[in-house]
């Protein structure tokens, strides 16, 4: 059931005046990515994310004014984050079918704003009005898409009055995505390099062309081997994997990339012949996807130089140290950005690199 | 009691094998079994399948592509080999269950077996386990719901066992269930969901040869007990009194029963998910073509299913690039040709 305008007005009128009445600060509209028009405070001191892509783009522009996590971080992410967020409480997902939170803790965090980031259809637009409504705290929701990056900054810098910061972030973003896409535009398409995406623990899940989960793939200047699913998450078959014989491999879990030279079943696939399967590296949030968030910034710059290695001449662990330092707010030593990567490829031994 | 006379006069009737109808099923399933062989989404000549079985069986020179062999001795031949024992084993466990609660609504997960091994293989992927140990969990999953179960039925003495057996059945399998949701909500929603959502869904898409070596032992274990107490099953079915009046040992035999047909859909489920529906429906399809005589319904249930598993796996693996997974297919392509089995008015269900 969607709120009527009617009943959504009133609770709105009834915020403000309890904000009026608590003495608190002035309200002003704010409208998001969805459309819907919300009132925030004129300060926001505390920011809850609705689910984890929210809470690493939350995380990146303000980790000062995070009022939690979704979900505890790894104990192996810890030290890849800034100490402040650390320890903050998990409150779960605010949305979504998988909702977890319990919405009287998330009343107790006190935070004066949620923020969502991912899909802006009606459902996700509906779910928020209901959230907004149940907790009497404005909801915001904010375009998930990779491409839409510097844009989503630039609207929660808006809502959180961090705008130079968020336009700071939002211009690397860009600059970011501009340089990867000049280098690879020089690459004819029938020379981009065949992506499989392994997902699951057997590696035959997929995310097919369109969906959230690859959007990197072509982005770094590949091709998704995967073409016609319908833009979802999907099983395959290892005959359609030996078909598609794809040149490169990314997956997330360094014991599936481990096995596969031992696996009759994708010994004979191209890229586990030729040593290119990488692991994305996953602290303190994962580079490729799970949550495909802003997370993806660094993955995409990771994918693009390992499908065009002679493009990306600058090591790894430098463009590592300048992106972590920027965004998650920690200083790595280069011993730290080196095991975040990996071993180098290139011209090294064949086998499951990051 | 004059139902036991006419019952065992009616499977006298029916119990003369009709040679011809055997054979033509045995060499229907080996045209099935063929065509899965050579049909895929990795193409493979004709004469390049023929070479390569020439090769693993007669020793003759090979000389295609290393792929191709891949396909068909790596991918093709195990998946085959599955869903011809999997389809088997699921239909004769089906069949001995239907018969053992006389109650034509039971199928192979009655006890909580799919239930328990869906929790053990939810467990291991969510604690990022490779794949053995999450079949093994899978397992151990399923045996471990079904002796839960059995020890309630023995601890409750007060009603007909059989009752007691299937409700106690229905609340293991409900607390299980409500551990697999739990293990969803923990799960994380981008990586673990997914990969438990396509698990409980069943396929045979990555069985190795390895499984199908680590499964087949114990799904043979299973089937042995069955078929060979096939003609008892027929008293079994008449109710406990009926079958002591006759000599039957219940008391033995159950157990026995349960333990076979628990252990084939305990294997099963741990090397290719819940694959549903096809215990329920091919026993019935049998029963439909055959009658009711155990004798024969067993091996036409092992027959039925194991080609029915086939179709489904040929039609999950080519239908698209996606895999569908098998238990909603075997639910989609089951169910209507079943409703249309029994309301074409074939023979009786008793």
């Amino acid at each position: 059931m969607a709120p009527r305008p009617a009943r959504r007005r009133a609770l709105t009128a009834a915020l403000i005046l309890l904000l009026a009445a608590s003495g608190g600060a002035a309200a002003r509209p704010f409208t998001d990515a969805a459309g819907r028009t919300v009132e925030l405070s004129e300060r926001v001191g505390r920011v809850l994310a609705a689910g984890p892509p929210a809470a690493v783009l939350l995380y990146t522009l303000a980790p000062d004014l995070m009022a939690g996590w979704v979900s505890a971080p790894h104990p192996e992410a810890l030290p890849f984050l800034a100490p402040r967020t650390r320890a903050l409480p998990a409150y779960g997902r605010l949305t979504g079918r998988g909702g977890t939170a319990n919405v009287e803790a998330v009343l107790t965090a006190k935070p004066d704003l949620i923020v969502d980031s991912g899909s802006l259809g009606p459902t996700y637009a509906s779910l928020a009005d209901r959230v907004q409504a149940q907790t009497g705290i404005p909801y915001i929701l904010l375009d998930g898409s990779f491409a839409k990056t510097p844009e989503a900054y630039r609207q929660l810098g808006a809502a959180l009055g961090r705008q130079s910061d968020a336009d700071a972030l939002a211009a690397e973003a860009q600059s970011l995505a501009d340089t990867v896409d000049r280098a690879v535009a020089t690459v004819p398409e029938d020379k981009r390099p065949r992506v499989y995406y392994a997902r699951g623990p057997r590696g035959l899940e997929t995310g097919f062309a369109g969906s959230i989960n690859t959007e990197l793939v072509e982005a770094a200047g590949g091709r998704n081997v995967a073409q016609d699913g319908g833009g979802r998450l999907g099983n395959v078959s290892p005959e359609q994997v030996l078909a598609w014989n794809p040149d490169v491999i990314v997956t997330l879990d360094p014991a599936f990339a481990a096995g596969l030279r031992a696996d009759p079943l994708w010994r004979d696939v191209r890229a586990v012949r030729t040593g290119r399967v990488y692991v994305a590296p996953l602290q303190p949030f994962p580079w490729f996807d799970a949550p495909p968030g802003v997370n993806r910034l660094i993955g995409l710059r990771w994918l693009a130089a390992r499908l065009h290695p002679d493009l990306f001449p600058q090591p790894m662990p430098e463009v590592v140290r300048a992106f972590y330092g920027r965004f998650y707010h920690v200083d790595l030593d280069f011993g730290q950005a080196d095991a975040l990567v990996g071993p180098t490829p290139p011209g090294g031994p064949p086998g499951p690199a990051r | 009691m004059s139902r036991v006379p006419a019952a065992a006069e009616t499977i006298r009737a029916r119990s003369r094998l009709r040679l011809p109808a055997a054979l033509l099923t045995g060499l229907a399933l080996l045209a099935l079994t063929a065509v899965a062989l050579a049909v895929g989404k990795y193409p493979v000549a004709p004469a390049d399948l023929a070479a390569i079985l020439g090769h693993r069986l007669l020793g003759l020179p090979l000389r295609v592509p290393a792929t191709a062999e891949t396909v068909v001795m790596q991918v093709r031949l195990p998946r085959v080999i599955a869903a011809l024992v999997v389809g088997a084993a699921l239909s004769a466990a089906g069949a001995t269950y239907q018969g053992l609660f006389r109650n034509p609504l039971v199928s192979p997960d009655i006890l909580g077996v799919s239930a328990g091994a869906g929790l053990g293989a939810v467990l291991g992927i969510y604690l990022g386990l490779p794949v053995a140990p999450i079949q093994a969990l899978a397992f151990l999953g399923g045996l471990g719901a079904v002796a839960a179960v059995y020890g309630v039925g023995l601890a409750v003495r007060r009603h007909d066992p059989v009752l007691t057996l299937v409700l106690a059945g229905v609340a293991v399998g409900a607390v299980l269930g409500a551990g697999i949701s739990l293990l969803k909500v923990l799960a994380d929603p981008y990586n673990q969901l997914p990969a438990i959502t396509f698990w409980l869904l069943g396929s045979l898409s990555s069985v190795t040869l390895g499984d199908v070596a680590a499964t087949l032992p114990m799904l043979l274990l299973g089937l042995v007990p069955l078929v060979l107490l096939r003609w008892r099953m027929n008293l079994m079915s008449l109710g406990d009194a009926e079958a002591r009046a006759l000599g039957v040992e219940t008391r033995v035999l159950r157990p026995v029963l349960i333990a076979g047909a628990t252990l084939i859909t305990a294997a099963a489920v741990a090397m290719t998910g819940v694959i549903g529906w096809i215990g329920l429906i091919v026993p019935h399809v049998a029963r439909l073509l055959v009658g009711p005589d155990y004798r024969r319904l067993l091996p036409a249930s092992l027959v039925l299913g194991a080609g029915y598993l086939v179709l489904v796996d040929l039609i999950a693996r080519n239908l698209g690039t996606v895999e569908v997974p098998l238990g909603i297919l075997t639910a989609l392509v089951g169910a209507p040709f079943f409703l249309w089995l029994l309301a074409s008015g074939r023979r009786g269900f008793s």
